[in-house]
């Protein structure tokens, strides 16, 4: 039971904090704002030439090979630096299954590719009428010689407007139970008979499609695992993605955002971080994200002593998303009258204020961290069933 | 013992939701709030003909002579249509305050316009540095001649893209933060030093930063007694408090009744979310948190009909529960719809918006909190 730092460690940590403070300019933070495509691939490539973009990846991949407190003690810094998160879709979720159940060929072609972020990549599980009941899925692959035909729609798709690639979840076989007969596979976003629709959300943003294919060819080899078992490929990736969503180190940073923007907000006076009201829910916050962040230390010793996460990223992520949101919340309050500024352009000196956008924006999409990675009611139901044994 | 609307108050009601559903469908909604201007100026010629602009002001003004419960109906039901014409900007404050404290002659001059929808106004009121607290204010008029001249800026204002006329909160003397020497004064928008910064606010609002430069205004811009103005705009807020919370009400009920509706039509695993008990608590959680709404507004309202000065306790009360409840309740209205919730084609997300700025407007939970813990606990 230790979770001091080793010298290695702490000269490690001041290595990635003097990476982040040179490396991401104040150019490119403007540019992940007005192009966030551009912004986000410049900032990749970079960590890639640094050799850090996949910490999680194993090293024969073209991964860190850092040990679990070196990763965490990354994880850290980047978000106390306010420095994004990779796009998960193809480093994180796509590559994983691909590692773990892909052919050779597969990783020989799409890894590097994703390692240098040449490949965009989206997430192609849910459909209109299959959301939390994911297995029910419809959209049909049927088999045509070397080829499969793909016909139906997915939505919810996150940047299928820039996307190169898909990883889609289709159905083969129809005959058994609804989680057998699903396949797992990739699809290029080029292909013939696709066509993206775009889905405005909350936050005034299009991040969000429907990806509609309609006689889609795709070549055999692609899928992913075994023909009909892309149900368990799938469920491995979900659990990846919880993870990941938990967002810790993030909700860290917010809290330490929180306590500087409400050092300078007044009513009549009274600096609103020293209303006793204000502290006491941000002090709630503090102390559940304390545990939090053992618990996600506990999940990863778990995890770097072998295998894939399991129900208990249903916990992080239940308990990760909560507290962004309480966070997000406090700094709406704190932006009081500002926090319903629509226009992202309007100059601050003008405006009179400087933070009032980022809290509506993250406040906004924040909405969606308990809905999608699997609702936190599912993941509610899977800890019911999985971890407590109650059906 | 009586919770009852009076007649009167049912035909505005039925009339208002009439108009909702018949002429203020989504699709409108969202038309006028993408038009240039925000609003539908002809909708406003409606609301007058229709009475609605009359209802807080009295007979002799040509009003209605309605009472808070009335303007309480009448901001509910816009509520439920999440209706951007700029009732609450116009009637309830910028009327508000030229019913509270203006002259005879004001009333006479103003009062009839309102009513008649020939004007729309606005009441400037809040500054960058000032969040809640009103009588922080920078902005000065200074005596000059027989009139004042006003310098100074005030932000979000609300209506503050369309308003001809606005009601100004200004410091005639003492020290920033003092709550003597505040004066409200009536400024024409169009005047020489008035600029604006227009812009949309999230709930479909139009509002603007506006700057005084050496506005040069006459002695009969001053609303009221000079340098006492903090007393009149406090018993605005608590007017205005009442009627925003009637107005988050109805978007409650909306919104309970919208999810209600989704989830026993969304099916998943092959049965209707709605028959999920895990849902149904939720639901139900929901249910208490509108009614408890209900209950407080009712509370307020039998108070200040009564006496509006023996009223602040439950106000600041009010603001809290609103605020939480609102935050509950449409926090699981998009929770319980899912993806579709996250979108801003659905209706969901917007009356979401709106009760966020209502949460906001006049003083949120946190700061209400206060008040009430100052006046409860005080004895
Ligand atoms: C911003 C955003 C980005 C997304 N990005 C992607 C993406 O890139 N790729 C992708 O494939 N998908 C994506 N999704 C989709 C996401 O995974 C789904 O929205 C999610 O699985 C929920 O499905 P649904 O929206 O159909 O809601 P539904 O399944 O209809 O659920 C509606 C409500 O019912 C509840 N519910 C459902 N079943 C039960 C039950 N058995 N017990 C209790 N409660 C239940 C849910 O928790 C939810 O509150 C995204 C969603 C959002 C909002
Ligand atoms: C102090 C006291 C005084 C009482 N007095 C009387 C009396 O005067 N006369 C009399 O007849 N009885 C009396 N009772 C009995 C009381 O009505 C029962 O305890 C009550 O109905 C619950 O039944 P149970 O104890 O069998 O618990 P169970 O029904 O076994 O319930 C156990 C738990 O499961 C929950 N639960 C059960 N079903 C559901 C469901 N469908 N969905 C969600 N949750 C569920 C319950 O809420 C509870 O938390 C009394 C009980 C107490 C504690």
């Amino acid at each position: 039971m230790d979770t001091a730092y080793s010298n290695e460690d702490l000269a490690f940590r001041d290595e990635v904090r003097g990476f982040f403070e040179e490396a991401y300019t104040p150019e490119l933070r403007a540019r992940m704002r007005s192009n966030h495509k551009e912004g986000a691939e410049e900032w990749q490539r970079k960590l890639y030439e640094q050799g850090w973009v996949a910490p999680n990846w194993p090293a024969e991949f073209g991964g860190t090979g850092w040990t679990a407190t070196q990763k965490y003690i990354y994880e850290t810094e980047r978000s106390l630096a306010g420095v994004p998160n990779v796009i998960p879709f193809g480093l994180v979720m796509v590559a994983n299954v691909i590692m773990a159940y892909g052919t050779d060929e597969q990783k020989e072609y799409f890894l590097p590719r994703i390692l240098k972020s040449e490949d965009w990549w989206c997430q192609g599980y849910s459909e209109p009428g299959s959301g939390s009941d994911l297995a029910s899925l419809k959209t049909k692959a049927e088999r045509d010689g070397d080829d499969f035909i793909i016909n139906g729609a997915k939505i919810w798709t996150t940047y299928a407007q820039y996307a190169d690639w898909i990883f889609c979840l289709v159905r083969t076989d129809n005959s058994g139970k609804k989680q057998e007969g699903i396949t797992f596979i990739l699809i290029d976003m080029k292909s013939e008979g696709i066509k993206v629709n775009p889905i405005i959300s909350i936050d005034n943003h299009h991040s969000l499609n429907e990806v509609e294919f309609s006689n889609v060819r795709v070549p055999a080899k692609n899928v992913v695992g075994e023909i009909g078992k892309g149900w368990t490929v799938a469920k491995a990736l979900l659990a990846h993605e919880r993870t990941g969503i938990a967002g810790v180190a993030d909700v860290k940073r917010a809290v330490r955002v929180i306590k500087e923007v409400a050092a300078k907000e007044e009513n009549g006076g009274q600096r609103l971080l020293d209303d006793p009201g204000f502290q006491q829910r941000l002090a709630d916050i503090e102390v559940e994200l304390m545990a939090l962040e053992f618990t996600e230390l506990r999940t990863l010793a778990t995890q770097a002593a072998g295998g894939f996460p399991g129900p208990e990223s249903s916990l992080l992520k239940i308990k990760g998303t909560e507290l962004q949101q309480a966070t997000q919340e406090m700094l709406m309050e704190i932006a009081a009258y500002y926090q319903g500024v629509l226009p992202v352009d309007l100059d601050p000196d003008a405006l009179g204020h400087e933070f009032a956008t980022d809290a509506r924006l993250s406040y906004m999409y924040g909405r969606a961290a308990t809905i999608y990675g699997g609702s936190n009611e599912v993941q509610k139901n899977i800890i019911a069933k999985y971890v407590l044994g109650l059906e | 013992m009586n919770f009852d609307f009076s007649e009167e108050q049912q035909m505005v009601r039925d009339s208002i939701a009439r108009f909702v559903q018949d002429d203020y469908d989504w699709d409108t909604r969202k038309a006028i709030v993408a038009s240039d201007h925000g609003i539908s100026r002809d909708n406003w010629k409606l609301f007058a003909e229709l009475g609605w602009l009359s209802i807080p002001f009295a007979e002799e003004h040509g009003g209605f002579g309605g009472n808070i419960v009335d303007l309480s109906v009448v901001m509910e039901e816009l509520g439920k249509g999440l209706v951007v014409e700029p009732f609450f900007p116009t009637v309830v404050l910028f009327g508000g305050l030229v019913k509270r404290a203006g002259s005879e002659a004001q009333m006479a001059e103003w009062l009839p316009r309102i009513i008649g929808g020939e004007v729309l106004g606005a009441f400037a009121y809040v500054e960058r540095q000032s969040r809640f607290a009103l009588h922080d204010c920078q902005t000065t008029a200074t005596r000059s001649g027989d009139g004042f001249v006003l310098n100074g800026e005030k932000v979000v204002v609300f209506n503050g893209e369309q308003a001809d006329h606005l009601v100004v909160l200004a410091r005639t003397s003492g020290e920033q933060s003092d709550r003597d020497g505040l004066s409200l004064l009536m400024v024409d928008a169009n005047a020489p030093g008035v600029d604006k910064m227009s812009y949309a606010m999230m709930d479909g609002q139009r509002v603007a930063n506006i700057t005084f430069s050496d506005v040069a205004l006459s002695a009969d811009a001053l609303l009221g007694e000079e340098g006492a103005a903090l007393p009149v705009v406090d018993a605005l807020t608590d007017e205005a408090i009442i009627a925003l919370a009637a107005e988050a009400v109805g978007i409650m009920a909306v919104l309970n009744a919208k999810t209600l509706e989704y989830t026993k039509t969304r099916e998943q695993f092959g049965t209707a979310i709605g028959s999920y008990q895990a849902l149904q608590h939720r639901m139900v959680d929901t249910m208490m948190a509108y009614e408890q709404s209900k209950s407080l507004l009712f509370k307020a309202l039998c108070e200040y009909k009564q006496d509006p000065a023996a009223a602040a306790e439950t106000i600041h009360a009010l603001k809290v529960l609103i605020d939480r409840n609102g935050k509950h309740i449409f926090g699981e209205a998009i929770q319980l719809h899912g993806g579709m919730g996250m979108t801003d084609e659905l209706d969901i997300g917007h009356y979401a918006k709106r009760l966020m700025m209502i949460n906001t407007t006049f003083g949120d939970g946190t700061y209400h909190r206060n008040r009430f813990i100052e006046t409860a606990f005080a004895a």
